[in-house]
């Protein structure tokens, strides 16, 4: 399994997201913001941090990158695509995925462990899982409150497209406890919280993310 | 017009501005026979921000000799850097250097908390990459006034967010610090900032310019009007609420963590690839203080071209170029063959790259602007041979009769009052939870992160394969140092190298942030002297270095100086970052709470007199290095062979407040049976004690330990994860909820 992880200027959960992979025996691959290249992977990741400064709105810069032109073709042909945090806010600018991700309801950045309720283990990223399962990973954003308009909010939920939902208190003002949602197909999936940061209990604060890479391993050994 | 050295030459009286750029009348007089003439505005411009307190040391200078004179050899064996480099370098085993620095930034965050604090980040991350390694984690020790004051709440949340702002989108994790709240720092809040990087111990890069020919490359940020004066009207003057003087007017820098993040990744790039021959960070005096830093440590002199560096402001004057405090810049030292695959890198990373300059025979600095010779200087008589001041040292008048005055006849809450005590203390600001700021602050980014914050100590991983790592704790009681400056700075050595080796680690270097107030004040230097002693004698005695420190002064409101607060932080190894200790209780079945040391009735300086009487006087507790050393070596035995579940220091608030923090942390609940007076039990702040839970298939072996080793331990207690409740025997319970309510309700109540 090779998955690609971009880095843009600024991205800081790229040596994150690689180790991840390697955790489940990927290869992590790296890809270049400038480059028109995605190496040939089976998978993209688009990781946190604050691509070109995030001095505008977060991620409204990267979606005109020359690599993401190629992650939404891929994405459009059914690559699995994972955005996390700053990548969900790449993904929604790109329009990979609906809504967009706002300040946070207090405003201060946020940095907790958090509970999560996986709510569709159907995806690409998150057949590991049981239905419902709760998961503790690390939250770390400034921007990240879920914001879409109601007919939006409504096809998310009749669809079963919300993946990840936020247990106990709303650390944001996310919509509906919104904290990571998948296209209509299941291959694109963003979510705010950091799978990456979960993946050994000595660094985070469970391995509870690990699911989420391992889960990819399956949907391309299947593909 | 540009005021050239011919200029100079030919108009020897021109009155010059020194004054108001902070020189005094002999060290114009100095500047004027070095040179042999006036010096230039541009010349004037360097000396007087290279001449000033902040960048000269010049009033500490004769005091800080004292640390060089306490390191013996072999402390100095596992140094590879120390005092001098832009930071200290500690060889910690595998092939790994480690390099660890702290700084303040304390007056422009009071101006504009949210930049200062940024910057005070931004700057001493630099000062880490210019030693060649890799920046991996950041920490801030922080203090405040009081935290119901009105201005308070401006200056605080505005540090936090910047704090956080910066480091988080530099990608660095925080992994500590502290937040200390006392009225002293009420216009004067001190803002440091500790970064720790590593590198292999063949990269370690220093800052020189050798080989003439070799060109210099100014890289990273355009240079800009910002920050211009700020080291010698900021850090180097007073505030003064009365006299409006328009020179004090702010002028601190504006920070951009972008272009700093990718100034990082840029440069690893060009160490990795062997583009870089020196290296030299730009913060306080800019381009002044890089260039002749860079020069007077190389074997020749530096020819500057100034009108080739990158501006972001039209009409600067070569005087402002050269003392512009504009962030995220680098310089560096680059042989000629290697300059197209330097600018090559640059371009990669978008960073923009000029040669301004190289490296030419002789032994001056020449600076040209358009062909005109604006700075003709010997380099070391900027950056090195500045002045040095033996300034008058007198122990104030009434330090013995706030030694005198004791808290031994505060009244002492009775027996039934014992158990609110617990939580009433517990909620008091300085011994709180501070979640709400630390939980603004990313400390999980690059993975490496194995403790932080509430930890005792943070602790990172360095090696993926082996495991190695390093811990981290920064420590200050400014009262204790206040009673008596000398103890006070062992104790606050005492008390970091203890929550290091609570960790597992075993400390091996030291770094300090001294922050007082004004050196013109003779009372304020016998403080300044007297810690400086206390501090280089602990670490004589403990046998592990000062590696590299920074001095801070005139923090102070009008006449009225802060807390004596010599910050000290501790860097330890461990071997394997698996074997750390936590601080919450509970990770095993059954675990008995064991206190090591000796528990006297010490209250000088404490929480308690602070908090409950608003009392400050008697001495501070009484301090033993060798039962640091002897409770340090015990704790990294204890787990290195697995007998350690969880430990936790004892400092302010004593055993109560320890318990309250690991049944918290650990969300388990403790059965506890203090013995003796329960109030000094509970309260009391001796030094010298840890709180430790063994499991109990490993009490007796670990108990025999501590015997064998003469160390002092009783046992006062066991987890009890049925209770959810800490229960003190004869007192009554409190349930955690209540506890947590206490403990972690303060801060948001404030400042929400």
């Amino acid at each position: 399994m090779r998955v690609g992880v971009i880095t843009f200027p600024g991205t800081l959960d790229d040596v994150d997201a690689q180790r991840a992979v390697r955790h489940a025996d990927g290869e992590a691959v790296p890809l270049w913001h400038g480059d028109h290249d995605l190496k040939g992977v089976d998978a993209v990741i688009v990781p946190g941090g604050f691509s070109y400064g995030d001095y505008l709105r977060c991620g409204a810069i990267a979606r005109f990158a020359p690599v993401m032109q190629e992650v939404v073709e891929a994405a459009n042909k059914g690559m699995p695509v994972l955005g996390i945090c700053n990548g969900f806010q790449i993904l929604a600018e790109a329009h990979l995925l609906p809504g967009a991700l706002t300040r946070n309801e207090k405003l201060h950045f946020v940095c907790r462990d958090q509970w999560l309720r996986v709510e569709n283990n159907t995806t690409a990223w998150t057949t590991r899982y049981d239905r419902n399962a709760e998961i503790l990973i690390p939250l770390k954003s400034g921007e990240g409150s879920y914001q879409a308009d109601e007919d939006t909010l409504k096809e998310l939920e009749d669809e079963h497209r919300i993946v990840f939902r936020y247990v106990g208190d709303n650390p944001n003002g996310s919509r509906n406890d919104i904290a990571g949602i998948t296209n209509a197909r299941g291959n694109v999936v963003g979510l705010m919280p950091h799978p990456e940061h979960a993946i050994d209990a000595l660094t985070g604060p469970t391995d509870d993310g690990l699911g989420m890479f391992l889960s990819l391993l399956d949907t391309v050994v299947k593909a | 017009m540009i005021d050239t050295v011919k200029n100079a030459e030919s108009t020897p009286d021109q009155e010059q501005p020194y004054q108001e750029l902070g020189l005094k009348d002999d060290e114009y007089a100095r500047i004027k026979e070095i040179l042999g003439r006036r010096p230039t505005d541009a010349e004037l411009a360097m000396y007087s921000v290279m001449w000033s307190e902040h960048c000269s040391y010049k009033s500490s200078k004769v005091h800080l000799k004292y640390f060089g004179e306490t390191t013996t050899d072999e402390m100095r064996s596992k140094m590879l850097a120390g005092i001098g480099e832009n930071a200290g370098v500690v060889d910690i085993g595998d092939g790994w250097a480690v390099t660890f620095k702290v700084e303040s930034h304390n007056h422009p965050s009071y101006v504009e908390p949210y930049q200062g604090a940024a910057t005070g980040v931004g700057g001493i991350v630099r000062d880490i990459l210019a030693m060649g390694a890799r920046p991996l984690a950041v920490m801030d020790p922080l203090r405040f006034g009081k935290p119901d004051a009105e201005d308070t709440k401006r200056v605080l949340p505005g540090i936090v967010a910047g704090v956080g702002g910066y480091g988080n989108c530099l990608g660095l994790p925080n992994i500590g610090g502290e937040v200390v709240f006392d009225e002293s720092y009420q216009g004067n809040p001190l803002v440091n900032a500790l970064c720790v990087g590593a590198m292999r111990v063949e990269d370690l890069h220093l800052a020189h310019a050798s080989g003439t020919g070799n060109k210099v490359i100014l890289y990273g940020a355009r240079t800009g009007l910002d920050g211009i004066g700020g080291v010698s009207v900021l850090a180097s003057e007073t505030f003064d609420d009365t006299a409006g003087k328009r020179k004090k007017l702010p002028s601190v820098q504006v920070g951009d963590p972008f272009t700093e993040k990718v100034l990082i990744e840029c440069s690893l790039e060009l160490f990795e690839k062997g583009l870089v021959a020196g290296i030299q960070d730009l913060g306080g005096a800019g381009l002044s203080c890089a260039t002749s830093e860079l020069a007077s440590a190389g074997d020749g002199g530096m020819h500057v071209y100034l009108d080739r560096v990158p501006l972001r402001a039209a009409n600067m004057t070569p005087a402002e170029i050269l003392s512009s405090e504009s962030q995220e810049r680098m310089c560096a030292v680059v042989e000629p063959h290697n300059v197209d695959a330097f600018m090559a890198v640059c371009a990669k990373w978008d960073v923009i790259a000029t040669e301004i300059g190289e490296v030419v025979e002789g032994d001056r600095l020449v600076i040209t602007y358009h062909d005109e010779v604006v700075v003709d200087v010997p380099p070391r008589t900027v950056a090195h041979e500045g002045p040095v001041y033996d300034r008058p040292i007198q122990r104030p008048a009434d330090q013995d009769e706030l030694r005198a005055n004791t808290p031994d006849g505060l009244p002492r809450p009775a027996k039934d009052e014992l158990l609110a005590l617990v939580k009433t203390m517990a909620a008091s600001p300085n011994l709180a939870s501070k979640k709400w700021v630390t939980q603004q602050y990313d400390r999980y980014v690059r993975g490496g992160t194995v403790l932080a914050q509430p930890s005792d100590g943070g602790m990172i991983r360095i090696d993926e394969e082996t495991g190695r790592g390093v811990a981290l704790s920064t420590d200050c009681n400014g009262r204790y140092t206040k009673l008596d400056p000398y103890e006070g700075a062992k104790l606050a050595l005492a008390e970091a190298y203890r929550n290091v080796a609570a960790t597992g680690a075993t400390p091996v270097a030291v770094t300090n942030c001294l922050n007082f107030g004004s050196p013109e004040d003779p009372a304020v230097m016998w403080q300044f002297e007297q810690a400086v002693k206390g501090l280089a004698d602990g670490c004589a005695e403990l046998g592990i270095p000062v590696t590299g420190g920074n001095v801070s002064f005139y923090n102070q409101t009008g006449s009225t100086p802060i807390l004596p607060t010599p910050v000290v932080g501790v860097l330890g190894v461990i071997d394997d970052v698996r074997r750390r200790i936590p601080t919450g209780i509970g990770a095993e079945a059954g675990e008995t709470l064991l206190l090591l040391g000796e528990t006297r009735d010490e209250f000088g300086g404490s929480e308690w007199a602070h908090h409950v009487h608003g009392h400050l006087g008697g001495l501070p507790p009484k301090v033993d290095l060798k039962r640091e050393k002897l409770l340090g070596e015990v704790l990294v035995a204890g787990s290195r062979d697995g007998m350690i579940s969880a430990a936790h220091d004892l400092s302010e608030g004593g055993l109560a407040q320890a318990l309250v923090e690991t049944c918290l942390i650990g969300e388990v609940g403790a059965r506890v049976f203090p013995e003796g007076d329960l109030f000094t039990a509970l309260f009391s702040e001796s030094a010298g004690r840890v709180l430790v839970a063994v499991p109990r298939t490993e009490e007796q072996r670990f108990v025999d330990m501590c015997t064998a080793r003469r160390l002092p331990w009783r046992k006062v207690g066991v987890v009890d994860p049925e209770s959810k409740a800490l229960e003190v025997q004869g007192l009554g319970e409190i349930p955690l909820d209540e506890l947590r309510e206490a403990w972690e309700g303060t801060l948001p109540a404030l400042f929400d």
